[in-house]
């Protein structure tokens, strides 16, 4: 199978439904000639024009709120946000319009709005570009919130997401869009709500999601030689959750070890745990549920800092090895 | 001026309908019926009522949460609306979003916003699907004189200006933040200066003469439609308190007093006396026609059935077919 990357597959999920459906407009800040700021819409401008590919001022609320009111009358419109951190500048617009709009007026509209945006540190961006923030929108119901960690699960998931009738938050790994990986060609979609096991185990579940997947894959891999099976459940959509898998893997290996790159209080990462601990797998663990997340940090500029507080390689396999010892 | 007298005779039965219905609703508040909240536009009628008179059915509406008089003028019927504000599930909403969250997109309505600005670039999004589809049509945005210190007015002003959309941003100016008044939250006097730093047309104008609002809203209809954005701000007054919590305390009576005399019901029934194009009693039948409207709209909605608890969670999400 071909191989592309993480942003053309983006780029070619986004563009083949613009072919296929007129009423997708894509809206952000310097998405049209300059091709956007990690250059996802990298030629988009010229095959869609200025009408459908519209280059935005920078005002996110303005950004998303068009997005909004575009959706309810009709159209399915995808807004990037260049960076997940300036969400937080639109937090009006997403939390209390979009998350909101139908179910406030009884059912009326639906918000087919898709929200682009990538995510997480690694970059040297520092505090306000390299923020992990699905919690947020997770705890906001009314919202969809996706975090892709293939090319190939970025494609169909953003097919999935375009041709949701709800407004979906679709995190990009922002270290992950260079990365290269087998994608299908042509029109495939991917459910939300069902997660994908990376590597089947018998001893520990590593339940992950985004860029934290490669990391769980390889500190698996280095533990393998110690008699650990690891298995790595990639949970790609964050709500919905696909609470069954997790259980059942739970419940399979007796072992849980959580790992995002998002700080640890009030992460994605306890709703996780909650849910084993709420769930038949109680009574087949043999181990506390432990999560390696993300410190309770901004994100520093230096680049040892920064790599300093998330969870590295050596730190998930020492957590792994602590848990099944 | 060749307005005919049907249009004349909706104006004012816009208004006397609006504030039967606000009247009303008061009485039900404090005989303890109501769980919740309203703000009413008691003063403020000509405004929302005049604007959506001008208007067609497909033009499109984002209202305030001080919006009864929007809704009314667009079109909304007063039963539902009422077995909104009670809460029931035969309201517009459902019982799910209150008078605050109003809402029939079958009237041309995207919804009252409880979020002060909130609507402003939810209404842009909305010209700009007219404008993608080349809808004969516009968007009207209400907000009032508090939403124009929000960052939401700034941004969408100005993405709707350099997209040059079909959308008429309308600012009442009841001259109140809440209770924070005009002078104390902005620098300048008319707020249709703004228009100028966004390179759209500004215009401000009496709120409270419906007639002369319902002509202006007209002439901006056109105007925007053949060059995109205008601010219109009509300046008027809430008679009423800001929401029934209200201690009043920031105003003086006097003050109160001097716009009740410039009461848009009234001063629209002297004009239309002292013009000849209405008799007292025709007027007077129009007034018992708003009070019965709203008196069978109260019956409606007090003999509705409650919501169902078992579906307290229906329509969080759409279902994706």
């Amino acid at each position: 199978m071909r191989e592309i990357s993480y942003a053309e597959a983006i780029r070619e999920a986004l563009s083949e439904e613009m072919r296929r459906d007129d009423s997708i407009v894509f809206l952000g800040e310097d998405i049209g000639v300059y091709g956007g700021a990690f250059g996802v819409s990298k030629g988009m401008y010229a095959e869609f024009g200025g009408e459908r590919v519209r280059n935005t001022p920078i005002s996110e609320t303005a950004i998303v709120g068009c997005g909004v009111g575009a959706a309810m009358v009709g159209l399915r419109p995808v807004v990037e946000i260049m960076f997940s951190d300036f969400l937080a500048v639109a937090m009006d617009q997403v939390v209390n319009q979009a998350a909101k709009a139908r179910y406030q007026f009884g059912g009326q509209f639906k918000v087919p709005l898709v929200i682009r945006t990538p995510s997480g540190s690694g970059t040297g961006a520092a505090e306000q570009h390299s923020q992990s923030l699905e919690a947020w929108f997770v705890h906001t119901p009314g919202m969809k919130v996706i975090a892709p960690s293939t090319p190939a699960d970025a494609k169909g998931l953003l097919k999935t997401a375009i041709r949701d009738d709800n407004p979906v938050l679709f995190l990009e790994q922002k270290l992950l869009y260079r990365v290269k990986g087998e994608v299908p060609d042509g029109d495939y979609t991917i459910p939300f709500g069902k997660a994908a096991c990376r590597r089947e185990g018998r001893d520990i579940t590593l339940i992950t999601y985004g860029r934290m997947v490669a990391r769980c894959l390889e500190a698996a891999d280095s533990v393998k030689v110690e008699g650990i099976e690891a298995e790595v459940l990639d949970l790609r959509s964050l709500a919905p959750m696909d609470k069954e898998a997790i259980v059942s893997s739970a419940k399979k290996c007796g072992r849980v070890l959580i790992v995002h790159e998002a700080c640890l209080t009030g992460g994605v990462g306890a709703e996780i745990a909650a849910i084993v601990a709420d769930s038949e797998a109680f009574f087949h663990l043999d181990a506390p549920i432990r999560r390696c997340c993300g410190s309770d940090s901004p994100v520093p500029y230096n680049r040892t800092l920064e790599e300093s507080i998330v969870p590295g390689i050596p730190l998930i396999a020492d957590a792994i090895r602590s848990l099944c010892r | 001026m060749g307005i005919p007298k049907e249009k004349l005779e909706e104006l004012y039965l816009k208004m006397a309908q609006t504030r039967r219905f606000e009247e009303t609703a008061a009485r039900l508040f404090t005989e303890g019926k109501v769980h919740g909240t309203a703000h009413f536009c008691i003063g403020e009628e000509a405004t929302g009522v005049g604007v959506c008179s001008a208007l067609a059915a497909e033009d499109l509406i984002a209202q305030t949460h001080r919006g009864h008089n929007q809704a009314i003028g667009k079109g909304m019927k007063i039963d539902r609306m009422m077995a909104e504000f009670l809460g029931k599930e035969s309201g517009y909403c459902h019982g799910r979003g209150g008078c605050m969250h109003i809402a029939d997109y079958g009237s041309g309505s995207l919804g009252a916003n409880g979020i002060v600005g909130g609507g402003i670039p939810i209404a842009v999004g909305a010209a700009f699907a007219l404008h993608y589809r080349k809808v004969d049509a516009i968007t009207v945005c209400f907000f009032g004189d508090g939403a124009a210190n929000e960052g939401a007015f700034h941004e969408a002003l100005n993405l709707a200006s350099v997209w040059k959309l079909p959308i008429l941003f309308v600012c009442v100016n009841n001259y109140y933040a809440m209770s924070t008044p005009l002078g104390e939250h902005m620098n300048i006097e008319d707020i249709s200066l703004r228009a100028g730093s966004y390179g759209i047309r500004g215009q401000s104008m009496d709120g409270n003469d419906v007639v002369s609002v319902y002509e202006a809203a007209l002439e901006a209809k056109d105007y925007v439609k053949k060059n995109g954005p205008m601010l219109l701000v009509l300046n008027t007054y809430r008679i009423a308190g800001h929401s029934k919590s209200d201690p009043q305390n920031y105003r003086t009576k006097e003050e109160v007093e001097s716009w009740k005399g410039r009461d848009p019901i009234q001063n629209t029934r002297s004009r239309f006396i002292a013009e000849g194009s209405f008799t007292a009693a025709e007027l007077d039948a129009l007034d018992a026609r708003a009070a019965g409207d709203v008196a069978r709209a109260v019956e409606y909605a007090e003999a509705s059935p409650e919501p169902d608890v078992s579906e307290a969670l229906r329509d969080i999400f759409a279902e994706t077919k």
